[in-house]
């Protein structure tokens, strides 16, 4: 079929950065995406940022570099940003826009979707309950995963995270639950080898013919960095609600997202709000994070595990800061635990996951599990302050009870937080082997667990 | 209005900003129907014929040229039974009725009446022919919920001669109840339902001083930092420090009769897990279910930036409505701070000069603006009714020190300061109570004195006299260690501890903590105070502390709050007789000792 363009226009009337000016063209809608083709008769896309009667402002993807003023054509599509879904798309890679990149055939179908998708109502979303068995103890122990959750993981340069997400990717599941499952994965400015490394990683554990890599590379323009995450959703709401899958969707790294951000922002002349990033940042994270969930009466979910590395290790950061205002908790990597050569270095007090309270529990997983948890993250913030204080006045000087803060608090670290990177524990081991550390410390301390499950689990554990 | 007259076409288009012109006869605030699709939006600004619009829905695909629609009143909320229950977008359409109709995400452009007008409520009518009415004056009263009498009202601006009514009986909202003639002889229907303009203040005739705590079950609160029915608060903390989770137990536990809980710029899961958890629980009060009391706005994060600005006043707009019935009303504001984003984002894209951090310089005024809505009032009925104001704010990098966090302190009496380091610690609610504060303390003393015990004040002062030495005493014993302290201090260590572990911290998610009665609040104080002015009082004879702390019955008071439900007054008693036991024989030993001694 020939499309037949209507609203085609020869030459601009001016470029800035990676916006184009068009005027003289009747009816464009905002936000509608537009074709440009140069002189180089190199294919970009771009979408409307502004239109005023006959003046519109273009975005354009893959950037302006070897445009021209008179030599650019540009068509007005009439939709905003669109891919089509498909169930073909499982096992394959694709650039920002689902075209491919693995040499496959070009996915048809007749379901083509707006990336930006539309807010799903909070009446027909289902509160999310199912527990998520990663086999990391300090996940699951502590911080545990819930299908449908969005929990990202705040990480810093040279930091384990890859490794993680790779870890839960292979080990999650569902307890007692046969339903299936597929992975999502959208990188964002990456370089090429962690790019490889997850697809490697995927195809080593027999993952990769239930995933769908979305790759824009650090050597890409920033523009179709915004795109990436977006498209993703797209395919993996389809996946999720449409065929009733349970997609777990990775993106990497939402730093780098922000930063093309910032930068398109600056260069449309936007006024900075902190650290330079745009006021709406919080709004641009939300419309991705808030693409997960669950919804009443379907049987698919989306569980979001967003990574992003901190500048600075500095947690106050917008990117973080805004990621967590609207995640549902974060796992935060440690550089001090890395150092300690603890793997996975997960840095449990400043770690959270907010379902996981709806979920744990008698009925869930087991009855001790809140307590337990809150148990040990007051005795190991305890820990954190007797060290502080071991510090100063030195080991001979703590009282007989902190000194035994401390040896529960190493052993917490080296044997409860540390694990293998294909050690997977079951959920019972790993609260087993919480209560077994735990008894380092004498019974008068575990104010938060009840009298009961102390007289059960307390000492040596079954 | 039933049909609408093109006044005037879209120039311009910038996310959520339109611009129209040949506008002519709009006005400021004006509601406008936004091309084809008839998308509601705002006129935020005038200048000759042209207007800026801010649009509450997606604006992708609107193009120059389109037709605008004038409607000729204000963004309004339509005001009549049937809205307790409900959970509304920012613009008031009917969340779970829109659901129905479109799916489960959510189209732009649909519109849906904000009550059922199918719906039949059973009235009775409160005014004969005859009787002057006024503005405000209840003309007729429906059973709205199990616990909640929606009482009809004058419209605000309205006065006059009844000159005919319905007899009680069946009605649904728009069936005219009443019949209302004005001095200029105008004759006017009234009806179950009004619309009122968001922005405007609802009337009332005077302001009364808060004098009766909101009793919210929470003890840092209640005991601490309390506010009144009619009060202001602000929770400003982190990411993850609670904020959202203290304003879901206010909105189950306080005693204020109706909840409208305004998610703004947040989790849809959080709304969804009010609409789950709600229709389960039990109103301490009432013994029905709290949905039968709480109504929701939400405007998720995801939705569109232009209604998270309105949606704060949509929310409040309603709030009033029940306080004029007489009703004492309890905002949550879940958060300020994506509203005064929201302001942020209209302001750059208007390209206004900016103030402080890129917002706008009225944004001050907006936010005293909005807490002025609150307090207690005598109403145009000569009720008393009453509205709380609890308002999250969500600092960047969890700073206080950042615009909204700030001009808010200026405009609230109660501030909640949330601590990341509580939080971490899972000190929960983290509420810094070095940080926080009330300016209500004494006003609401009386009633403490007189609905609790005479003893409350004194008692509240004793257990924070104990927590601020304990700071003190604290930095000096992380320098040489605790145990190079004397005893005295070492007591008022232990005895912080206690407080911390047995009162201040209140787990939400335990059946019987998640809620404390005020008298069981007083309870605890007392039992932890008897046990410090006692050792404290052994020590004097020479115990050593270690022996005072390992008394067995500490460990029962350290559990107190959620081993004994708060009708267990009688177990607290036999708790705090027991504790004493404890004491007394240790003082006892120490009685002997001393004795012996003083014989050599
Ligand atoms: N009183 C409490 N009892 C038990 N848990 C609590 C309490 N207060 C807070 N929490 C815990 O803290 C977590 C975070 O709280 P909440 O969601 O209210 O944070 P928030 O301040 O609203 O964060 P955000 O700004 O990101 O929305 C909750 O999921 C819960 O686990
Ligand atoms: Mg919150």
């Amino acid at each position: 079929m020939v499309k037949v363009y209507e609203r085609e226009k020869l030459g601009l009337s001016g470029i800035e950065g990676p916006i184009v000016f068009v005027k003289g063209v009747k009816g464009i809608g905002y936000g509608e995406m537009v074709e440009v083709i140069g002189f180089d008769t190199k294919f970009r896309r771009g979408t409307v940022l502004e239109v005023s009667d006959d003046l519109a402002a273009i975005q354009v993807f893959e950037g302006t570099t070897g445009l021209s003023l008179n030599q650019t054509r540009v068509r007005f599509i009439g939709t905003p940003l669109q891919i089509p879904v498909s169930m073909d798309m499982l096992g394959r890679v694709f650039n920002y826009l689902g075209e491919p990149l693995d040499g496959g055939p070009e996915v048809i179908s007749r379901d083509i979707r707006d990336v930006n998708g539309l807010p799903l109502a909070p009446t027909a979303r289902e509160y999310p309950r199912d527990f998520i068995e990663t086999g990391i103890s300090a996940i699951d122990g502590m911080n545990t995963l819930i299908r449908g959750q969005k929990l990202p993981i705040f990480s810093g340069a040279g930091l384990p995270h890859n490794e993680l997400a790779v870890q839960i990717a292979r080990q999650a599941r569902v307890p007692d639950d046969d339903e299936e499952f597929a992975i999502v994965f959208a990188a964002m400015g990456v370089k090429h080898d962690i790019a490889e490394f997850f697809q490697r990683s995927l195809t080593e554990s027999g993952a990769i013919s239930k995933s769908v890599l979305f790759i824009n590379l650090a050597d890409d323009p920033p523009i179709e960095r915004l795109v990436t995450p977006k498209s993703a959703l797209t395919v993996a709401e389809f996946l999720a609600f449409e065929k009733g899958m349970h997609v777990l969707v990775i993106l990497i790294d939402m730093t780098n997202y922000a930063e093309a951000l910032r930068e398109i922002a600056s260069s449309k002349g936007e006024l900075p709000s902190r650290k330079g990033y745009p006021g709406y940042l919080y709004s641009d994270f939300a419309s991705i994070y808030e693409r997960a969930g669950r919804i009443i009466g379907r049987p698919g979910s989306i569980t979001q595990i967003p990574i992003l590395t901190m500048p600075n290790d500095d947690m106050t950061h917008p990117v973080p800061d805004m990621t967590g205002y609207i995640t549902e908790g974060q796992i935060v990597l440690s550089r001090e635990l890395n150092h300690k050569g603890i793997y996975p270095a997960i840095d449990l007090l400043s770690s959270l996951s907010r379902l996981m309270k709806d979920a744990i529990g008698w009925g869930y997983t087991r009855s001790d599990h809140p307590n337990l948890a809150s148990q040990l993250y007051a005795a190991y913030s305890h820990v954190q302050y007797v060290r502080s204080l071991a510090s100063v006045i030195g080991q001979d000087g703590l009282s007989e009870i902190d000194r035994k803060y401390l040896r529960f608090g190493d052993a917490f670290e080296d044997r409860f937080v540390r694990q293998g990177m294909y050690e997977n524990r079951s959920l019972e081991e790993t609260l087993n082997l919480a209560w077994r550390i735990l008894s380092i410390l004498p019974p008068s301390e575990l104010h938060r667990l009840s009298l009961e499950e102390i007289k059960e689990y307390y000492g040596d554990s079954k | 209005m039933s049909f609408m007259d093109i006044n005037g076409i879209i120039e311009n288009i910038n996310g959520p900003i339109v611009r129209g012109k040949d506008m002519h006869n709009v006005s400021m605030m004006e509601l406008i129907y936004v091309g084809e699709e008839r998308l509601m939006g705002e006129v935020i600004r005038l200048k000759d014929d042209k207007a800026v619009i801010q649009v509450y829905e997606d604006t992708v695909g609107i193009k120059p040229g389109a037709p605008l629609y004038a409607t000729g009143y204000s963004t309004s909320v339509r005001l009549g039974p049937g809205l307790i229950g409900e959970i509304f977008d920012g613009v008031q359409r009917p969340l779970i009725r829109l659901a129905e109709t479109q799916g489960a995400f959510l189209k732009r452009g649909g519109q849906l009446a904000p009550l059922d007008e199918g719906k039949e409520w059973e009235v009775h009518i409160r005014v004969r022919p005859g009787d002057e009415v006024s503005g405000g004056q209840i003309i007729a009263v429906t059973q709205e919920t199990l616990v909640i009498e929606h009482r009809i009202m004058v419209p605000p601006e309205l006065s006059g001669t009844i000159v005919h009514v319905e007899p009680s009986g069946t009605f649904k909202v728009n069936d005219v109840i009443a019949v209302l003639k004005t001095r200029r002889g105008e004759e006017i229907p009234l009806t179950m339902t009004h619309d009122w303009p968001v922005r405007v203040p609802r009337p009332h005739k005077i302001r009364l001083t808060p004098s009766t705590p909101l009793v919210t079950g929470q003890r840092v609160i209640d005991t601490f930092f309390p506010i009144p029915k009619g009060g202001t608060a602000a929770i400003p903390g982190g990411f993850g420090t609670g904020k959202t989770r203290t304003q879901h137990q206010l909105a189950k536990w306080s005693d204020a009769d109706i909840i409208v809980y305004v998610g703004c710029g947040e989790r849809g899961n959080e709304m969804t897990e009010v609409l789950v958890d709600f229709p389960k629980l039990e109103d301490p009060k009432s013994g029905h279910s709290l949905m039968e009391r709480t109504l929701l706005i939400a405007n998720t994060s995801n939705m569109p930036v232009a209604a998270r600005e309105v949606c704060i006043y949509t929310g409040i707009t309603i709030a009033e409505y029940y306080r004029d019935m007489g009703y004492d009303v309890a905002v949550m504001a879940d958060s300020t701070s994506r509203w005064a984003e929201a302001l942020r984002e209209i302001s750059g894209r208007l390209e206004e000069l900016p103030a402080e951090e890129g917002f706008p310089p009225y944004l001050a005024t907006r936010l005293a603006q909005f807490y002025e809505r609150a307090g207690r009032v005598k109403t145009n009925n000569d009720s008393v009714g009453s509205l709380t104001i609890v308002g999250a704010v969500s600092p960047p990098g969890g700073d206080f020190s950042e615009p909204v966090t700030q001009h808010t302190k200026r405009f609230v009496r109660a501030f909640w300061a949330l601590d990341k380091e509580l939080a971490n610690a899972r000190h929960y609610p983290a509420i810094n109570w070095m940080e926080s504060y009330s300016e209500y303390i004494r006003d609401l003393e009386e009633w403490f004195e007189e609905n609790v015990n005479s003893e409350w004040n004194k008692m509240r002062d004793a257990i924070f006299k104990i927590l601020s030495e304990e700071e003190r005493y604290r930095e000096i014993a992380q320098l040489v260690g605790e145990e190079a302290l004397p005893d005295e201090q070492r007591l008022i260590l232990q005895t912080a501890e206690l407080i911390k572990i047995g009162f201040l911290q209140q787990n939400a998610l335990d059946p019987i903590d998640t809620y404390c009665s005020i008298y069981k609040q007083f309870r605890m104080m007392e039992i932890i105070f008897d046990f410090y002015k006692n050792a404290q009082r052994i020590i004097a004879k020479g115990a050593p502390i270690v022996k005072i702390i390992s008394i067995d019955s500490l460990n029962e008071v350290r559990r107190m709050k959620n081993t004994l439900s708060n009708d267990e007054i009688d177990k607290l008693d036999a708790l705090q007789d027991g504790l004493l036991k404890d004491l007394s024989q240790l003082e006892e030993e120490y009685r002997e000792e001393l004795d012996h001694g003083q014989g050599l």
